[in-house]
């Protein structure tokens, strides 16, 4: 994997650039020395590691726009960064760039229940917001796995999804406006608290654009009423082809629950030795459906689904009769990556999405690989939106593996886009799944993409060498390649 | 009447826009052409019609993704999708009527102009539901984004982007959306008699309740007379609609503890399935104001300001107004006169946050109101460099937004 060559140029400026942005934001949160820098130098995805040139924690918006007034000014690249939970490397620093971390930003400024929306600070904690106004019975739907730690604005810039994500949406579709610092210093803010934005989405096109548009300094999130009751069912399954045909019924009987998850034989073995949920060693595939709403629709649901489970053959049966042991169904499928942890040095979590008829042809597929690979997979399934998160098992101490790991991981999602699929559901693109951007798409279509970057970053200061494989100059994607005139109509044409 | 471009392939839509970019000829692009009368009014040479492309090409229900040609009548996919016990989420609207077009809508009509109906407020707006979308850009280039699976964020959700961008950044010919099940019941609770100012806090409550409210809205008595829904218009009085939908026993339950919620503060009554359909029909396409002369207001805006919007509108001009999504949408109908009251319309809305679009008026009125809210500097700037990453010389539907758009 290679990043654009660092700039020597600006290395060599660094001592005087971290007096400029010192100058702005103070002393204490310009950090320069090896030992403070070394916090930053990943995210989640830690197999890539780089450290960054310098590191900057603004505290407030007009910092933030002075920050990058200087940067762009002086030619300098720009990394943002949020909780550093992400698990593509969308938040690698470059050698040649500042991170902006927005920790400081971590206040919850509103709560307006009457207009059922919160104005946050992107640091503030995804779960830290449902917290907030728990007491008041509502929440903020989207919920990733690392919802205790992960960022708001980390989500705006991720397109986060979750568990819930099928009946409730990604980020994106919970999202009102946004206060967001543009690489030369402008402040512009879109949407507010109505539903609706006006003109171009702008708001759409900035949530996932993996910090490469803008810096993100005030979201607003849409709220709801939270669900009088929850209630899950744990299915045991002799093959996955029968849990898939399970999942097909479910969504073919006009069903769309809160959460529909698969779990195959080696992540149900993981997750029950790891927390003892109680999952049917026996089954080669359990699913986790969580069903939500009012009473009445919930009894009635649960019921439902329990029957289409018994005609899919399920070889065992639960519902959960108790807060307490709808919280244990999930505590297996939260804690499957951890759990993985356990059973191997290292783990790599792959993304994609797939039709979901092709299930069971993508894990025979993925099974065969991991044979030829001599690697372990255990795969968990967003079941209801087919997002597979295969885990391969690896050990980063034995040479030559964590390259080995990454082929078999760019195999398994050049399947995902053969069957019909993508190659990122939630985790999104940056530096892992760069390189791949090419099996999905187009030179056209990349090109299109870039343009849109070059309306916002002309200079491709924020974030460059993620996202796309190339890096195309501004003013050369610009140009037009049109046969002036030559084209075969002259007078009116023939259709 | 200019003569039409009718490229039948992706080819010739091609060549189509080679020709107008060569030679600088602004195009106006249209699907089924119900919407011709909305937007700003376009000085164009020429029509590209984009009616081939249409037709369903994949749709497959348990994945809850269809694919199909833009131009594809959205009445055909309607039909298809209830046939399989699904449908639009979002209720794209059909404004026929309201701006007298023959012409039947389209699917990629509804996705372009990102018209969302009443269930707006629990299943998201149209630009929640475009998947994935082929194009050609008005720099003559076929292209694609997004997928056609549910969740997916590889690369820049340009999805978004086209949404919503009146047909001004390319020519979308086939597009993938998400489909999702019909429900299986579909119940609204009347309440009737409460002021407009009553009425947005009742519509926040039912909202903010846990019984999944799939519609709120409010119509005062004079609009309320003119639904066909004999319990609405033989009322009387004001009334507010709270839409329930999903399984039997549930709907029963939910409409149940709304009426014993909402009965201290005004009569009930309860309209079931047939009548609850044509009512909130009536909402979505704005059927209460459709076949009068007057100019039309689409404002959203933070739900709890849709009172004292009215109010202040009221002020300064002779006005009508209903709501729905619980008062985030308000349809206000003034006067048409010389500007369709504009300044008191927008400067009200500046005061409250939100935003307001022109939706019916003459073209000379469209022609020096700006039908959209003018944006910020900075965002009018960052607008018009989108614009020409898409469509570097202004070709495809130049001015229908902004003047410079």
């Amino acid at each position: 994997m290679k990043m654009p060559t660092p700039d020597e140029f600006t290395i060599a400026r660094r001592a005087e650039i971290a007096a400029g942005l010192r100058e702005i934001i103070g002393e204490a949160y310009v950090m320069a020395d090896d030992a403070s820098l070394k916090t930053y130098e990943s995210d989640a995805l830690s197999a890539y590691r780089q450290m960054p040139m310098l590191v900057a924690l603004p505290g407030d918006t007009a910092e933030v726009s002075r920050l990058l007034a200087y940067c762009a000014q002086h030619d300098v690249k720009v990394v943002p960064r949020g909780a550093g939970t992400g698990l593509s490397g969308g938040a690698l620093p470059l050698a040649d760039a500042v991170t902006i971390g927005l920790g400081r930003f971590n206040r919850i400024l509103e709560i307006d229940y009457a207009n059922r929306s919160a104005v946050v600070q992107p640091g503030v904690a995804n779960l830290a917001i449902s917290k907030a106004m728990d007491a008041a019975g509502f929440y903020y739907a989207p919920d990733p796995s690392s919802q205790i730690a992960c960022s708001i604005g980390g989500n705006v810039a991720e397109n986060s999804g979750g568990v819930h994500c099928l009946k409730y949406g990604l980020t994106t579709n919970n999202l009102l406006g946004v206060e967001m610092v543009l690489m030369g210093g402008e402040v512009i803010r879109i949407g507010g608290k109505q539903f609706d934005s006006d003109g171009y989405d702008l708001l759409g096109v900035i949530t996932g654009s993996e910090g490469m548009l803008g810096i993100i300094t005030e979201v607003t999130v849409r709220i709801l009423p939270k669900p009088p009751v929850a209630q899950a069912l744990l299915m045991g399954f002799a093959t996955t082809d029968s849990a898939g045909q399970c999942v097909a019924g479910i969504i073919a009987a006009g069903i769309i629950p809160a959460g529909l998850e698969l779990m195959d034989g080696p992540a149900i073995k993981a997750a029950e030795e790891f927390c003892h949920a109680g999952y049917p060693l026996e089954a080669a595939a359990i699913l986790i459906c969580e069903l939500d709403g009012p009473e009445v629709e919930v009894e009635e649901l649960v019921r439902r689904v329990g029957d289409i489970a018994t005609a899919c053959d399920a070889t065992s049966l639960r519902v959960s009769d108790s807060e307490a042991e709808r919280q244990r169904f999930w505590l297996g499928r939260k804690s499957a990556f951890p759990a993985a942890g356990r059973i191997a040095p290292d783990y790599y979590v792959m993304d994609g999405t797939i039709p979901r008829r092709c299930l069971s042809q993508v894990l025979n597929r993925i099974a065969e690989l991991s044979a030829e690979y001599g690697l372990q997979v255990a795969n968990v399934f967003h079941a209801g939106d087919g997002n597979l998160h295969p885990l391969i098992l690896y050990d980063s101490n034995v040479p030559g593996e964590l390259e080995r790991t990454e082929e078999m991981g760019g195999k398994i999602l050049k399947l995902c886009v053969e069957v019909g699929g993508v190659l990122t559901g939630e985790h999104g693109v940056g530096v892992e799944k760069r390189d791949l951007m090419g099996e999905m798409f187009t030179e056209i279509d990349l090109k299109q993409q870039q343009r849109v970057k070059c309306a916002f970053d002309s200079e491709h200061l924020l974030n460059p060498g993620k996202v796309f494989p190339e890096l195309h100059r501004c003013a050369e994607l610009g140009r037009m390649h049109v046969h002036g005139g030559q084209t075969p109509f002259p007078d009116l044409p023939r259709f | 009447m200019n003569q039409a471009l009718k490229p039948r392939t992706i080819d010739e839509l091609v060549q189509a826009i080679e020709w107008a970019v060569a030679g600088v000829h602004p195009l106006e692009l249209i699907g089924g052409g119900s919407k011709r009368a909305l937007g700003r009014p376009m000085q164009v040479e020429r029509t590209l019609d984009l009616s081939a492309f249409t037709g369903i090409r994949e749709y497959e229900p348990e994945e809850l993704v269809l694919t199909a040609g833009a131009a594809t009548p959205l009445a055909e996919i309607e039909a298809a999708l209830d046939q399989k016990e699904q449908m639009l989420a979002f209720e794209p609207a059909d404004y026929g009527a309201l701006l007298g077009a023959k012409a039947g809508a389209t699917l990629g009509g509804a996705l372009a102009c990102n018209l969302s109906g009443p269930r707006r407020i629990k299943a998201g707006a149209a630009r929640d539901h475009l998947l994935g979308f082929h194009a050609v850009s008005g720099r003559a280039e076929a292209f694609k984004a997004g997928g056609k699976v549910v969740k997916n964020v590889t690369g820049y959700d340009l999805c978004k982007l086209l949404t919503g961008s009146w047909g001004t950044l390319a020519a979308l010919h086939e597009v993938s959306i998400k489909v999702m099940p019909a429900p299986e019941r579909t119940r609204t609770v009347l309440v009737f008699g409460l002021d407009a100012e009553a009425a947005i806090a009742a519509l926040g409550d039912a909202v903010s309740s846990p019984h999944d409210v799939s519609g709120a809205a409010y119509l005062p008595a004079a609009l309320a007379a003119r639904s066909q829904v004999a319990y609405v218009a033989n009322a009387g009085a004001a009334v507010i609609a709270l839409r329930i939908e999903g399984i039997g026993p549930s709907v029963e339950a939910r409409c149940a503890t709304l009426r014993a919620m909402f009965a201290p503060r005004g009569d009930i009554e309860e309209l079931h399935s047939m009548n609850s359909r044509q009512f909130w029909r009536e909402i979505r396409d704005v059927a209460p104001f459709a076949g009068d002369a007057r100019a039309l207001w689409r404002i959203s805006l933070p739900p709890t300001a849709g009172a004292r919007l009215i109010s202040t509108v009221r002020e300064t001009l002779v006005s009508e107004a209903y709501f729905d999504w619980a008062g985030g949408l308000v349809w206000l109908a003034v006067a048409a006169g010389e500007d369709a009251g504009a300044a008191a319309v927008r400067s009200a809305v500046a005061a409250l946050g939100g935003h307001a679009t022109l939706l019916r008026a003459s073209s000379d009125i469209r022609t020096v109101v700006p039908v959209f809210q003018p944006p910020a500097p900075a965002i009018a700037a960052l607008s018009a460099r989108l614009k020409e990453s898409f469509d570097p010389t202004g070709v495809l539907n130049p001015g229908r937004m902004y003047a410079d758009v």
